[in-house]
């Protein structure tokens, strides 16, 4: 290691998302001038590949022996430019970032005083890296197994893929049946099939797979570990079940239109769920249209309300629920041809048909003469036998009062009661509606803030059943990365103990929450296992001998950086 | 001093939550002002006692500590830790004569973007209202 640091500095335009609040060039010229800089330059994209070659052709011309990249956050590119270091042959803990863009340029809109900021990040991170130590990179063994939470459709989609790439699967189900929720559904959107000829097989295939181990009428109480070694405790198993990767298939609940009283749900008997209306259209198909006998006669009139419990922003439900607008038109279609005498009517904000053959199948809906009706239902009272819907039709802004024999309200999702348990239980964030959070909504919807911890199906926003499906498959394909590679890289940052200056006081043994401090019986002094160390740094900032030091974040290198921001 | 005074705050967050919330509040354009200064660390509980001193006896006019929600460590017990930690040097910097309110320890979860524009904006303009650490001046030879 050169004693003397050589430091190349690189700031990212990032497009325009740097450059258009930071003075980019300017921050390079300043950069320049810090102590141990060698060369500092900015570039319009530093994580493209010209860009990672300009740093890695500076690391050879300069012989550099830090860099410093000043751009996105370092949980977004951090491995990408410390494999670029690497590639040309530094170190990958001798490459540093500042995070100019979701802590400066993003949330600052003063030119002048975001510069200024990035300016003195920039100056922090330098003086990091000019005390940054090369550390040694190390991989630790995967338990090639699977545990998969939730039994719907979600669940055992991503259970069968890993299953049938020849991993070992757990499939944790709370009730006592899979199938989930799309098992009280009779049928499906667009194709009108039946739910029980696609769910039975689907059923048939996870029960009957030699990799899956399907645990019914129980549920995760613990997860310990990290990416490729969890060590998951399921009530009534008796030892907890060591895998490499988990997927999170929990769903979502139905929402409870009691909520909004004045739509007299459990009131009347004209009022009725969405759900409700599946399972009498099932029942209908087996014994006729009796069974759609409200009061003991057939409905003249049927109104369905859409958005019950969706894009409410007062319910704290501003979400689209992204399925009723079509089992609205299926079942709305099914009451027509059971009922040709009927008069049906649609109560909708918008009609949102964005799946395949969503819009053809509204279209068809249409056709069967369901009407249409522009405007939301504010309350629903009781004259005589029947139910009045008063609203507004917001296309003639005109208030309206509908009478309906029967009512179907087309209820919405939202996150299970159970949610936060779940996420303290596996540290997983949750956005501000309540649904799982996935690390970024466009570029990667499967993974979360846990590696190693995948998301399928509802548990993470509403979602009909052909994009559950195919974020189950996206998530059991992540999952397989650390079971097919069969290491995982572990912790190099970890703390070591400087053994003339350890008093042997064991306090670092007390606080360490892993177990890896320990006193030499021989010497009475502290030493740190690195396989178990997870780099937390508690005995380093407990130790009162100052003999512990977590690499990486010693207290050289934070107070360099302390300094450096004051200037 | 003729120009207005603007408070420097430097942040210890942690890894896992409030540095990872710090970056949902960019990645949602949340605004917050530009007084503060981050430094990342791994967990609240390496917030080592001379991180929160050094600063202040330098002049730096708050100490931002973040750390995730009790019972949310990344590593267990770590933000347990960095409370006691904090309390006990709370009561150091009062009876040193020093401002101990000038010390903040807040839990920021990764998913609270907005309460982290929150907690920078609302301990900055408590700053200002409270005015520079006066070891400003006196280190000002």
């Amino acid at each position: 290691m050169d004693p003397q640091p050589r430091i190349g500095v690189y700031i990212c335009h990032c497009g325009v998302n740097i450059a258009a609040t930071v003075d980019v060039k300017a921050v390079a010229e300043f950069a320049a001038t810090l102590p141990g800089v060698t060369v500092a330059r900015d570039y319009l994209y530093m994580c493209s590949d010209p860009g990672q070659r300009l740093i890695q052709e500076d690391i050879k011309a300069h012989n550099l022996n830090r860099v410093v990249v000043a751009s996105c956050s370092p949980r977004m590119h951090e491995p990408t430019f410390r494999g670029a270091g690497e590639q040309a042959g530094l170190n990958p803990y001798l490459v540093e970032m500042a995070n100019i863009r979701e802590q400066c340029a993003w949330v600052h809109s003063d030119r002048g005083l975001a510069t200024d900021k990035a300016k003195w990040l920039v100056a922090s991170v330098v003086a990091k890296a000019a005390r940054l130590e090369p550390l040694e990179a190390r991989e630790v063994g995967v338990t090639p197994e699977a545990l998969v939470i939730g039994g719907g459709v979600a669940g055992m989609t991503a259970a069968l893929d890993i299953a049938e790439a020849g991993f070992p699967v757990y499939l944790v189900e709370r009730s006592d049946h899979l199938g989930g929720r799309v098992a009280d559904l009779n049928r499906i959107f667009p194709t009108l099939e039946r739910v029980a000829d696609l769910l039975g097989p689907l059923t048939e295939r996870v029960q009957s797979h030699p990799n899956i181990t399907v645990l019914l009428n129980t549920e995760v109480t613990q997860v310990e570990g990290y990416v490729g070694n969890f060590e998951v405790t399921v009530r009534g198993v008796e030892e907890p079940l060591g895998v490499g990767a988990l997927v999170i298939a929990t769903g979502y609940d139905v929402f409870n239109p009691r909520r909004k009283p004045e739509l007299g749900y459990g009131q009347y008997p004209n009022v009725i769920t969405s759900l409700e209306m599946e399972h009498r259209l099932a029942a209908a198909e087996e014994s006729g249209p009796e069974v759609l006998a409200v009061n003991g006669r057939l409905p003249k009139k049927v109104a369905f309300i859409q958005c019950v419990g969706s894009r409410d922003v007062q319910l704290g439900h501003p979400y689209c629920s992204r399925v009723c607008c079509m089992y609205t038109a299926k079942q709305s279609r099914l009451v027509r041809e059971l009922l040709p005498e009927a008069e049906v009517t649609v109560f909708y904000m918008d009609v949102r048909t964005f799946a395949k053959g969503a819009e053809e199948f509204y279209d068809e809906a249409r056709k069967k003469r369901v009407l249409y009706r522009r405007g939301m239902v504010s309350e629903i009272y009781r004259r005589g036998e029947r139910v009045i819907l008063a609203g507004e039709d917001t296309l003639l802004g005109r208030p309206f009062d509908f009478e309906a024999d029967l009512v179907v309200l087309a209820v919405g999702m939202e996150p299970r009661a159970d949610a936060a348990e779940l996420s303290s239980l596996l540290k997983l964030p949750r956005s501000s509606d309540g649904f799982f959070l996935e690390i970024h909504p466009k570029m990667r919807p499967v993974d979360t803030a846990v590696d190693g911890v995948f998301l399928a199906g509802c548990c993470q926003g509403p979602k009909d059943i052909p994009d559950t499906i195919a974020q189950a498959k996206a998530a059991a394909s992540s999952a397989l990365i650390p079971l097919l590679r069969g290491t995982v890289p572990a912790e190099s940052a970890t703390a070591v103990v400087d053994v003339e200056m350890c008093a042997g006081c064991g306090m670092c043994v007390e606080v360490c929450p892993y177990g890896a401090a320990d006193l030499d019986a021989l010497w009475n002094v502290s030493r740190i296992n690195p396989v178990l160390c997870k780099g937390c740094g508690a005995c380093a900032a407990t130790c009162p001998s100052k003999a512990i030091r977590l690499q990486h974040f010693t207290p050289d290198q934070v107070l360099a950086q302390v300094d450096a921001l004051l200037g | 001093m003729a120009e207005k005074f603007e408070p420097k705050i430097v942040a210890f967050l942690c890894n896992w939550c409030t540095y990872t919330g710090a970056d949902l509040a960019g990645t949602s354009r949340i605004q917050y002002p530009p007084n503060v200064r981050i430094i990342r660390l791994m967990c609240s509980g390496s917030v080592d006692p001379t991180y929160v001193l050094k600063p202040l006896l330098d002049g730096v006019d708050g100490v931002l500590v973040g750390g995730c929600h009790p019972g949310d460590c990344h590593y267990q017990s770590g933000n347990y830790k960095a409370r006691r930690r904090i309390i006990a040097l709370k009561e150091i910097i009062k009876n040193a004569g020093f401002d101990e309110e000038r010390v903040w320890l807040r839990w920021i979860s990764a998913s609270e973007g907005q309460r982290f524009a929150e907690t920078v904006t609302k301990m900055t303009e408590f700053l200002r209202e409270k005015g520079p650490n006066p070891m400003r001046q006196k280190w000002a030879v």
